[in-house]
């Protein structure tokens, strides 16, 4: 579709709705073809994912039953030492990018050896090999000293890394609107209209047009799918993060559950619960962070604990994504996850690139994302 | 052009005294009163530098709010010193950029 | 009820907090009161069991007035707990405390904030100089150690405890080289039309003019409309003099070794922020401020808010609402029983003498709302100093799309650091305020969560785990 086909004043040829991460990613794609977009985006108060997750780029055990989610992890992963490098190039925005590989702390043994077995399965199902290494306590020790005497071990991903997931936001943010993309962010879209192979945005401040849509909305997709003929089911699952105190630098790399940032500053996660819509925090379960953080890291004991969140993670029932273009409705995309960070390369390259001109890449196995796999 | 840094005792009433060491120097303080207000009676200025670009800063508020009188106190780091108060024989230094984790406990 | 249940848990041991919970015990409730400072009194009395300075005339009878206060608090048998620093209160009325490094957990009935004010952060290029000090610092320092600060001193800002702390300097017989008045001339008559108003509190108006005298005749340098605040630094990087615009626009430089600053005091909000109560934006005050009835009533049922964390009203307000939420708390408690209505005559009263403290404000918030300046200050002024972020750069998040502070926080850090926005969110709302055309009150403010004060990872981990302790 050539750039400039406008529909009306208050037009454009692709209409992202959300601006997290997600949304964000997949518009300065689209937005890079040379088609216009636009990102709808709520103010101030939102349930945000993108400001509350943990700055993982992340592939061990991602998609541990299921290889397609694995490979669009590790393609990401792949793609994002370039997409850091030309955001850092085109904005001058440190986005504090990692990839030395990263850990998985277990505290007993049976978890780790669980985890081994999980990652063994995985590396029996890619021929092209899924490379990662199991540590015993002296090995982890070893690469950090500054382990705890109760930890059992870690695994080890090679492909793992750690980002600045505030500093992407702002990247993407900077470098959308510098190549004309527009941000309207006075109020959340509240309904989608498919008239006449267009679509209709409403809004409590106006109504807007496009060619196609891509609902990135997060939690708002479930509504807004279903007007355009996707069944999305997606929930909300909360995790909450601890921040503490700038430290001098101690630790190289990410875990699942403690990394240090670029700042110094630490950050603890995370939890699982289904709570529904409540991004707030609880005592018990902060303090549950706390100590397996004190266990793993004894040294961050006397640690001051700054600031908590709780964030929504925007899970599907297998907890892999949904991509998909409405069959009823074509133009209509849906792109909901829960992993921003790490598939932020993949929605700002492949996923994109499907977006603005259809046929998606074979290696992205799109089918495979797709919504009906739940209607069985 | 201001030399001096050091705060001024005006004459206070009846109280006990305590010792305390700061940046190396001992002083002597009131019972009951906080490190800070010893560390300006020092003359110690600034109290710690920052960890983002490791300017000076000094006690600010002196009353818990702007996080600006952080020392390190009997090798704790970080700590609010207008929200501790002098103890005999306590130690007291100048908080240099981001804080050390301690490896050992305290 | 066991050891760790209270019918009344009241936070802030100031005017407001003390006389709360005096009445409370008289009225047959088990209280408990928590104070993060190690003696009671707030800031305005603070020290008042022990006073460091030995002439009493220095700070005058206005503090050593609190002492009455804590008189009739002391033995009315309430549990206090000094030291203790909430960091979380849930809105299922529990509350965490960390005193001496160990965290505790208290259920309450109700719950009375009295948290009191800090100073308005009022940010101007060199503020976070070693040197640079609010004037309420320097207030505590004398009240707690008896310690004035070195000359030359220079004092400037706006408002009563501007005037306050020079006459206290100057009564200790400590030179004051200048006071730099940063009123803005169109406050003057903007506050004119409620001077009539404010006669009816004499006693304010006389004790403001008394200050000015005892000012003018100590042969202060005293400048009025004075613009264009910054501190220079020596090579050191400590305050060396502050320079200014004064009121024919000629810029001025003055060496100093101390510049005391103060723009006002507003409500110290952390922790009914962080239980979500409604706010409103007070335009006049320049401040967030608890959404309260009459009696201090929440939009929580359970919570009250009492003193100036409720809205700025002074020390003697603050004691007659902390008196009037308590006879509020008594009458939910006593309604439709045999003792209702009991209390009617002494809160009469207190609602009378509170009127009689509010009069004079209406005229004072306009005199002494801040300049523009401090709202919004220059670019290459830091207005997060934890962080180190400058205005200019908060301007620049809202040209690039952020439309509040929780999305320029996330962009840049400010508000992030240890005093968790304390030292910047009024800022940040304002400076976003202006660059959007909006008001604060659409702009919002930071979403607070706990810790509202920081503690150890340590500390937390033991929660729910010791249940003796927590």
């Amino acid at each position: 579709m050539a750039a400039g086909i406008r529909t009306s004043r208050n037009g454009s040829d692709v209409a992202v709705v959300g601006g997290g991460l997600v949304g964000l990613a997949v518009a300065l794609g689209i937005q890079e073809k040379g088609q216009q977009v636009t990102i709808y985006d709520e103010g101030d108060i939102a349930f945000r994912a993108s400001r509350g997750n943990f700055g993982l780029v992340w592939v061990q055990g991602k998609g541990d039953s299921y290889p397609a989610y694995a490979n669009l992890s590790r393609l990401s992963a792949r793609l994002w030492g370039d997409m850091a490098a030309s955001l850092e190039e085109s904005t001058g925005i440190d986005l504090q990018l990692s990839q030395k590989g990263g850990l998985f702390v277990c505290l007993s043994e049976s978890e780790l050896s669980q985890r081994a077995n999980m990652l063994d399965q995985m590396a029996a199902n890619h021929s092209e090999g899924y490379p990662f290494e199991v540590l015993d306590h002296q090995q982890l020790k070893e690469m950090v000293p500054e382990i705890g005497p109760e930890v059992a071990g870690a695994t080890w991903g090679p492909e793992d890394g750690h980002v600045n997931p505030l500093y992407l936001m702002r990247a993407l943010l900077k470098r959308f609107t510098s190549l004309g993309g527009k941000l309207i962010n006075s109020a959340a879209i509240n309904s989608v209209q498919p008239i006449n192979g267009q679509f209709h945005l409403h809004s409590a401040d106006g109504r807007y047009v496009s060619d196609k849509v891509v609902l990135a909305a997060g939690l708002g997709n479930k509504k807004l799918a279903s007007m355009v003929g996707i069944e999305a089911p997606i929930f909300p699952n909360r995790g909450q993060v601890l921040i503490a105190e700038r430290v001098k630098h101690f630790l190289d790399y990410p875990t699942g559950h403690v990394r240090q940032t670029a700042e110094g500053t630490i950050q603890c996660g995370d939890s699982k619960e289904d709570v529904g819509f409540d991004s707030g925090t609880t005592t018990d379960v902060i303090a549950d962070i706390a100590r397996r953080a004190v266990t793993m890291f004894p040294l961050l004991k006397d640690v001051r604990l700054i600031r908590s969140w709780g964030a929504l993670r925007i899970m599907t029932p297998d907890g892999h994504p949904i991509y998909q273009q409405s069959e009823e409705f074509p133009g209509a995309f849906l792109v909901t996850c829960h992993s921003g960070v790490t598939l932020a390369a993949a929605h700002a390259g492949p996923i994109a690139d499907w977006i603005a001109e259809g046929n998606p890449d074979p290696v992205l196995n799109l089918e495979k994302f797709h919504a009906n796999r739940f209607q069985v | 052009m201001p030399t001096d840094s050091r705060f001024n005792r005006l004459p206070v009433s009846e109280k006990g005294l305590v010792s305390i060491c700061i940046e190396g120097q001992t002083i002597t303080a009131l019972e009951g009163e906080s490190v800070a207000a010893a560390v300006l009676q020092a003359g110690v200025r600034p109290s710690r530098t920052t960890p983002v670009t490791d300017s000076g800063r000094a006690p600010f508020c002196m009353m818990g709010v702007c996080f600006d009188c952080l020392m390190e106190i009997d090798g704790k780091p970080n700590t609010q010193a207008c929200m501790t108060e002098v103890r005999d024989g306590m130690v007291v230094n100048i908080q240099r950029g981001a804080r050390q984790v301690l490896g050992d406990d305290l | 009820m066991n050891s760790n249940q209270f019918d009344l848990a009241i936070i802030g041991a100031g005017p407001a907090g003390m006389s709360a919970a005096s009445t409370a015990a008289k009225q047959g409730l088990k209280v408990l009161l928590l104070d993060e400072q190690p003696r009671p009194g707030g800031q305005i009395y603070r020290n008042i069991g022990s006073p460091a300075l030995k002439d009493r005339q220095i700070l005058g009878p206005d503090y050593y007035y609190g002492e009455k206060l804590l008189t009739a608090f002391s033995g009315a048998g309430v549990t206090y707990l000094h030291g203790a620093t909430v960091w979380e209160v849930t809105t299922d009325n529990i509350l965490y405390v960390s005193v001496k490094g160990e965290s505790r957990r208290f259920e309450f009935n109700k719950l009375l904030i009295a948290t009191g004010a800090q100073e308005r952060p009022s940010p101007f290029p060199g503020w976070t100089l070693p040197g640079v000090m609010t004037c309420g610092a320097a207030q505590i320092l004398l009240k707690t150690s008896g310690l004035t600060p070195p000359g030359p001193i220079v004092i400037a800002g706006s408002g009563p405890l501007l005037l306050l702390i020079s006459c206290q300097l100057i009564r200790a017989g400590i030179k004051i080289d200048a006071i730099l008045d940063t009123t803005p001339g169109k406050n003057y008559r903007s506050a004119l039309p409620e001077f009539l108003g404010a006669l009816k509190g004499w006693r304010f108006v006389l004790k403001g003019m008394r200050m000015l005298s005892e000012i003018r005749k100590a042969g202060i340098q005293q400048l009025s409309g004075v613009t264009g605040l910054s501190a220079d630094q020596d090579e050191s990087g400590n305050l060396s003099a502050v320079t200014y615009y004064d009121n024919k626009g000629h810029q001025q430089t003055l060496s100093c070794s101390s510049l005391l600053v103060h723009q006002g005091v507003i409500p110290n909000s952390q922790l009914t922020r962080s239980l979500g109560l409604a706010h409103v934006w007070d335009e006049v005050q320049k401040c967030w401020k608890p959404e309260l009835n009459k009696w201090g009533q929440s939009s929580h049922p359970d919570i009250l808010v009492a003193g100036d964390s409720a809205g700025i009203g002074g020390a003697l307000a603050a004691e007659l609402q902390g008196k009037l939420a308590v006879f509020e708390i008594v009458r939910q408690r006593d309604a439709g029983s045999a003792t209702s209505g009991n209390n009617e005559i002494e809160q009469e009263k207190a609602i009378q003498e509170l009127q009689q403290q509010l009069v004079i404000r209406p005229f004072l918030d306009r005199l002494y709302s801040p300049a523009e300046e401090f709202m919004s200050p220059p670019d290459e002024t830091i207005v997060c100093r934890c962080e180190e972020v400058t205005a200019g750069e908060i301007r620049s998040l809202a040209n690039d799309g952020c439309r509040g502070p929780n999305q320029t926080k996330a962009f840049c850090r400010a508000g992030m650091g240890p005093c968790q926005g304390r030292q910047c969110g009024t800022t940040v709302s304002s400076l976003l305020a202006s660059e959007l055309k909006a008001s604060p009150a659409q702009v919002g403010y930071y979403n607070i969560r706990a810790p509202i004060k920081p503690l150890t990872l340590g500390e937390l981990a033991t929660i729910g785990n010791a249940d003796s302790n927590c």
